[in-house]
């Protein structure tokens, strides 16, 4: 008996190391962020690398490493996806949620698990193929890699999250909501918008914070269809070089240990403390939601 | 109250514009890829090595390279996937400490995937001196598919009925013996489903391998994990950006990318299939 309880025990106590892996890797990866980008600050002053517009690692003499530049690219390729992502997503979800008959229903969630599935690499080639010429014709552009181009897949990209969130927030309200607005008279559009939508709103705010998580930390597709001049952007029609899209470009070139390779650490920091930050908005959306509702 | 039904037509209307405007834009990507990459697909380009440079040939060893990546990730990942996601739905007693391993394991998922490159350049690369090589590469897409097998596994566990752990405690079973011919059985299917779904994830993923593996062009196989690899999503971005003759090799992109989007529509059938007989076999 005693031997029974004790095999039960280091089993419970194997799935409970095994449990608790994904925080050791979540703080493994930040330490190791932490540990390899602080070494940057031996050579660069913390502030001209938080708030330098240029960054040129390789000039000759004096070289630069400041990511103001690449932030400000992140920054303005994001916006742009979720300028369109939103309304799309959360119509559509919004489409599936209270229209879409089941049948409708049923055909519509493989469609965007595939959209979700499809590689960002794919993305990046639509891009160059596809949006790419139809931008430089419309805009009358020599290239169509450019900050919108990187938007309009950033934007399809973060649908399927935008969409999958929102429409699960949009069927959590409980129905008795819905049937006390039809009592009063309200047709199903105002009840939609008046009740449904106030009550699930942070739902949707959550699903519009994973969103921008996912578009913030692409990589191939902006690598591949924004063009990558490392230079402050000006307009949405400029080639720009983002976060990810610099870190990739670099990584591969530069010798270990020096400051440029540090650097590119330090960038991943800032990268992973920005999703870190958004995903955690998200979950106190949601967890001040719950509490609301009970 | 002819302007309120009005309204409700425009707004509905609106929806489903949405609605479509997301269906269209799946099937422009699908049909674009299918029109021309069908000319690029021949039984030779799915068995044969590149030549002359990548502009001819096929793109036999950046599949192998795929298929061989994929397996080290699910040697890895599913294990411990599942071992958590039993931890988290049959030990955890819910509480402040459970509830911060699933707020990691969420913000897990949203960690840029190059910043999992990184990660994997200074831990297995440099860390462990596994190189660049399948193994550092498979590890890393491990790292990266793990919060979503924990999460679908989990899911999968959630649906096994409480009476079946019960029957088999009430028998005299222990936790662990209820576990593995109770409920392990039963959320199998489930977890079959969401492992494939992620792995075919990790299998698409590029950033993560930039560094710790997939190379350019080579002329043999990998025969040890401690080799580099071709990979197809990697072989795609070359062919679309970094080759010297990119409109001459513009056809084997083509087809590449449809080999992608091929896997991407075979696997989700597959998850798709395995899910309705699964849901079907509980509903009885």
């Amino acid at each position: 008996m005693n031997l029974v309880r004790i095999k039960e025990k280091a089993i419970h106590f194997f799935f409970f190391t095994t449990g608790i892996s994904a925080v050791i890797i979540l703080l493994g990866i930040f330490l190791m962020l932490l540990i390899r980008g602080v070494q940057t600050f031996k050579d660069v002053p913390f502030f001209d690398f938080l708030l330098g517009i240029a960054w040129n690692p390789s000039a000759y003499g004096e070289p630069s490493y400041g990511i103001l530049s690449m932030v400000v690219s992140t920054v303005m390729v994001t916006l742009g996806a979720i300028i369109i992502a939103v309304p799309l997503g959360i119509g559509t979800a919004g489409y599936i949620a209270e229209i879409a008959s089941p049948k409708k229903r049923e055909t519509l969630k493989p469609v965007i698990e595939i959209l979700a599935g499809i590689p960002s690499v794919v993305m990046g080639f639509i891009g160059i193929v596809l949006v790419g010429p139809v931008i430089a014709k419309i805009f009358g552009l020599t290239s169509g890699l450019n900050a919108l181009n990187g938007s309009i897949l950033l934007a399809v990209m973060s649908l399927p999250t935008i969409i999958s969130v929102s429409e699960d927030a949009i069927r959590a309200v409980p129905k008795d909501y819905n049937e006390a607005s039809y009592a009063l008279g309200a047709s199903r559009w105002t009840t939609l918008i008046r009740v449904t939508l106030p009550a699930c709103l942070s739902g949707i705010v959550a699903s519009v914070m994973l969103g921008i998580g996912r578009a913030i930390g692409e990589t191939m597709t902006v690598l591949m269809v924004t063009g990558n001049t490392p230079a402050m952007p000006h307009s949405f029609f400029d080639s720009v070089k983002t976060m990810t899209a610099t870190i990739a470009i670099e990584l591969g070139e530069v010798p270990y240990g020096t400051t440029h390779y540090y650097a590119l650490f330090a960038v991943g920091a800032i990268l992973f403390l920005t999703s870190f930050g958004v995903n955690l908005v998200a979950e106190l959306v949601t967890v001040k939601h719950r509490r609301g509702r009970a | 109250m002819k302007l309120k039904r009005f309204e409700e037509a425009v707004g509905f209307g609106i929806l489903g514009l949405s609605a479509i405007t997301v269906l269209l834009i799946l099937c422009i990507i699908v049909f674009d890829i299918t029109k021309k990459g069908a000319g690029a697909i021949s039984w030779q380009f799915l068995v044969d090595f590149p030549r002359e440079g990548m502009t001819q040939g096929g793109i036999f060893p950046a599949i192998i390279g795929t298929i061989f990546v994929t397996f080290i990730t699910a040697l890895f990942s599913i294990p411990l996937g599942v071992s958590a996601a039993i931890y988290l739905s049959e030990y955890a007693k819910e509480g402040r400490f459970t509830r911060f391993i699933r707020v990691s394991i969420r913000n897990l998922a949203g960690v840029p995937s190059i910043v999992y490159g990184l990660f994997g350049v200074a831990l297995f690369v440099e860390g462990l001196r596994f190189g660049t090589s399948v193994l550092s590469s498979g590890l890393t897409l491990g790292l990266l598919t793990l919060p979503w097998i924990i999460a679908t596994s989990e899911e999968a566990f959630k649906t096994v009925p409480q009476s079946y752990r019960e029957g088999a405690l009430a028998l005299g079973a222990t936790k662990w013996q209820s576990i593995r011919s109770n409920v392990l059985p039963s959320a199998f299917p489930g977890i079959l489903t969401g492992g494939i779904l992620g792995l075919s994830r990790a299998a698409g993923e590029t950033a993560p391998i930039l560094f710790t593996g997939v190379a350019f062009y080579l002329p043999r196989l990998p025969d040890s994990v401690f080799d580099q690899f071709m990979a197809l999503p990697y072989h795609l971005y070359i062919l679309s950006t970094q080759h010297h003759a990119i409109e001459q090799v513009r056809p084997l992109a083509y087809g590449t990318a449809l080999v992608l989007i091929a896997l991407v529509f075979m696997v989700n059938l597959t998850a798709i299939i395995l899910r309705y007989r699964y849901r079907k076999k509980f509903s009885m």
